[in-house]
């Protein structure tokens, strides 16, 4: 038993149908402050469809979500990013016509100035200098003046992190984050995560075992909607189930 | 950071100074405008149209969503301004900004009823809910003339610090608006430079980002929505002490019609756009509507060409040309 305060985010039996069809049946898996935690499994095994229930873009069908022993399964969306819970998509997600820099400090402004009306942006200097230096810790210090669109694949990638970041989370949620990455790019980004996780906890979906197997302290392995395994990389790698799993699906 | 300016033309320097002081530029060009225009009557009312068409562009340019139904707002602060005027003998200052809280709170309940759609629903549903307040008006013949409009919006003289003018001296009438004008100008551009104007522009390049940072954005939506119709509800407060006489037009569906076809002329999203918009739509009409009585037909032609060729209206693509990058 880990005691509660341990559990920084925690779902107690979430399922979630769409339609007929069910796409996460039962998940019960309690996250560990501070750990660094992924969640893999094959296609099709709700990986997607858990990672949106966690970070509240949609609510479970059945269930619990627990953030520090806060019930968040009927918050809305974004309640979540206010209780300290930040995002990036496994789709490349800015605002393309924004500067780098203004990407930020919107994500930064988030926390406590939604409803200034009547002051200019520019009388918070504070904001301008916390997002370069969120861009400069991400690698994107040089470009924080070009527009998001004009940014190259990784480049953006790196920029939601740093969006992300902006609301000084308690817990991060990254949605494959190499998603469409060149081999030289997702080094860099495997860096940038195991800087960032150890700082903060950290969650990540990961379709690619290989990649997390090194980097991560816990593995939640989902499949069919449910969960087939939890522990250790050491467990998980000796665990038959999951080993019956990637390799069915490897065989064919 | 050492960043050498490339050599920029005269046309980029000169837009670079309008892009920067925009208020002052388009003061500056409104104090001037009715030199430039036939009569003083066509530029008051580019003034006024220019201003509804400003208001529209807060919800179409700036927070990406595109209302059906402006014409509710325009016509509830015509409305009011003469109601105010005509029946309870409110003074031209209070009717004004009688008409202008009536366009809001209408703006609030269309707003509270539509931002719970998206895109070609959030259209159909504005522009349902304008239809509704046009019939609304219709029916309340008493107050508001039906479908004669409301006559008798008569100002002979205004009283502004002590001193009489004459409201029907149309040079008097136009400055005495374009005071008006002004003043919405140097406000639109404060909330545009504002943190709210930066979580608008968010809400518009992309909704689901702006929710997982933490913006509730179907409030972010409402407060824009509100904004725009008080706007516009100005807008139409002067309209009604310009023209005299609310027509029932006011409040139709093609008044909103006209007011996308004028951002979308001018340039969404630019803050001059609207009024380059306003100017072109009413001198197009005034010009083509002598020689022939099929003149939408013609300022429909212009319309589509500019949405195939230019789709980022006049401003807009002289700002892509010329402007500061």
């Amino acid at each position: 038993m880990t005691a509660a305060s341990d559990v920084i985010l925690a779902t107690e039996g979430v399922g979630k149908n769409f339609g007929g069809f069910q796409a996460l049946r039962d998940v019960s898996v309690e996250f560990r402050r501070g750990k660094l935690t992924a969640i893999i499994g094959p296609n099709g095994a709700g990986k997607s469809t858990y990672f949106n229930v966690l970070s509240g873009a949609f609510p479970p069908s059945t269930g619990r979500i627990l953030f520090e022993g806060r019930d968040l399964s009927r918050a809305r969306p974004h309640s979540f990013a206010r209780a300290g819970i930040a995002k990036s998509f496994q789709i490349t997600n800015v605002f393309p016509e924004l500067t780098a820099q203004e990407n930020v400090r919107v994500a930064i402004q988030a926390v406590h100035r939604r409803f200034e009306l009547f002051r200019h942006r520019r009388a918070f200097p504070e904001l301008y200098d916390e997002a370069d230096r969120l861009l400069a810790s991400v690698g994107l210090g040089d470009r924080r003046l070009r527009r998001a669109r004009e940014l190259a694949h990784g480049e953006q990638r790196s920029l939601e992190v740093a969006m992300a970041l902006a609301c000084r989370p308690k817990l991060l949620l990254l949605d494959e984050p190499t998603a469409g990455m060149s081999p030289e790019e997702t080094r860099e980004m495997m860096g940038l995560i195991e800087r960032l996780a150890a700082e903060r906890t950290v969650i990540l979906v990961e379709h690619k075992m290989k990649l997390v197997m090194g980097l991560c302290q816990r593995l939640i392995v989902l499949h069919h909607g449910e969960l087939l395994a939890e522990g250790t990389p050491d467990d998980i790698r000796a665990n038959d189930e999951v080993r019956r799993v990637y390799l069915g699906q490897g065989a064919h | 950071m050492t960043v050498l300016d490339p050599p920029q033309s005269t046309a980029r320097r000169w837009l670079g100074h309008v892009a920067r002081h925009r208020v002052a530029a388009t003061l500056g060009f409104l104090v001037l405008f009715p030199l430039i225009v036939p009569y003083e009557a066509l530029a008051a009312n580019i003034l006024v149209l220019g201003l509804y068409a400003l208001g529209f562009n807060l919800l179409f340019g700036y927070t990406g969503l595109l209302s059906f139904g402006h014409a509710a707002f325009l016509g509830s602060g015509a409305y009011g301004c003469g109601i105010a005027l005509v029946h309870f003998g409110v003074g031209w200052f209070g009717a004004i900004l009688i008409g202008t809280a009536l366009a809001t709170l209408v703006a609030a309940v269309i707003g509270f009823l539509a931002i719970r759609t998206r895109g070609i629903y959030f259209a159909m549903v504005t522009l349902a809910l304008s239809m509704c307040v046009y019939y609304a008006f219709y029916q309340m013949e008493p107050l508001t003339g039906g479908e004669n409009g409301l006559r008798g919006v008569n100002l002979q003289t205004i009283g502004v610090f002590g001193f009489q003018l004459s409201f029907l001296n149309p040079t008097v009438k136009y400055y005495v608006l374009l005071a008006f004008v002004g003043v919405a100008i140097w406000l639109f551009s404060r909330l545009l430079a504002s943190p709210f104007g930066a979580v608008l522009e968010a809400v518009r390049e992309n909704e689901n980002r702006a929710r997982a940072c933490g913006y509730d954005v179907a409030a972010t939506k409402l407060v824009a929505f509100v904004i725009s119709g008080a706007f516009c509800g100005l807008a139409g407060a002067l309209n009604a002490l310009h023209l005299s006489i609310v027509p029932i037009e006011t409040l139709h569906y093609t008044t909103s019609g006209q007011v996308v076809m004028m951002a979308l002329l001018g340039g969404m999203g630019t803050f001059f756009g609207p009024f380059v918009g306003a100017a072109t739509f009413l001198l197009l009409q005034d010009v083509l509507s002598v020689l022939t009585q099929h003149w939408q037909l013609y300022v429909g032609i212009v319309f589509i060409l500019f949405v195939l060729f230019f789709p980022r209206g006049i401003w807009g693509s002289l700002l892509d040309r010329f402007g500061p990058r």
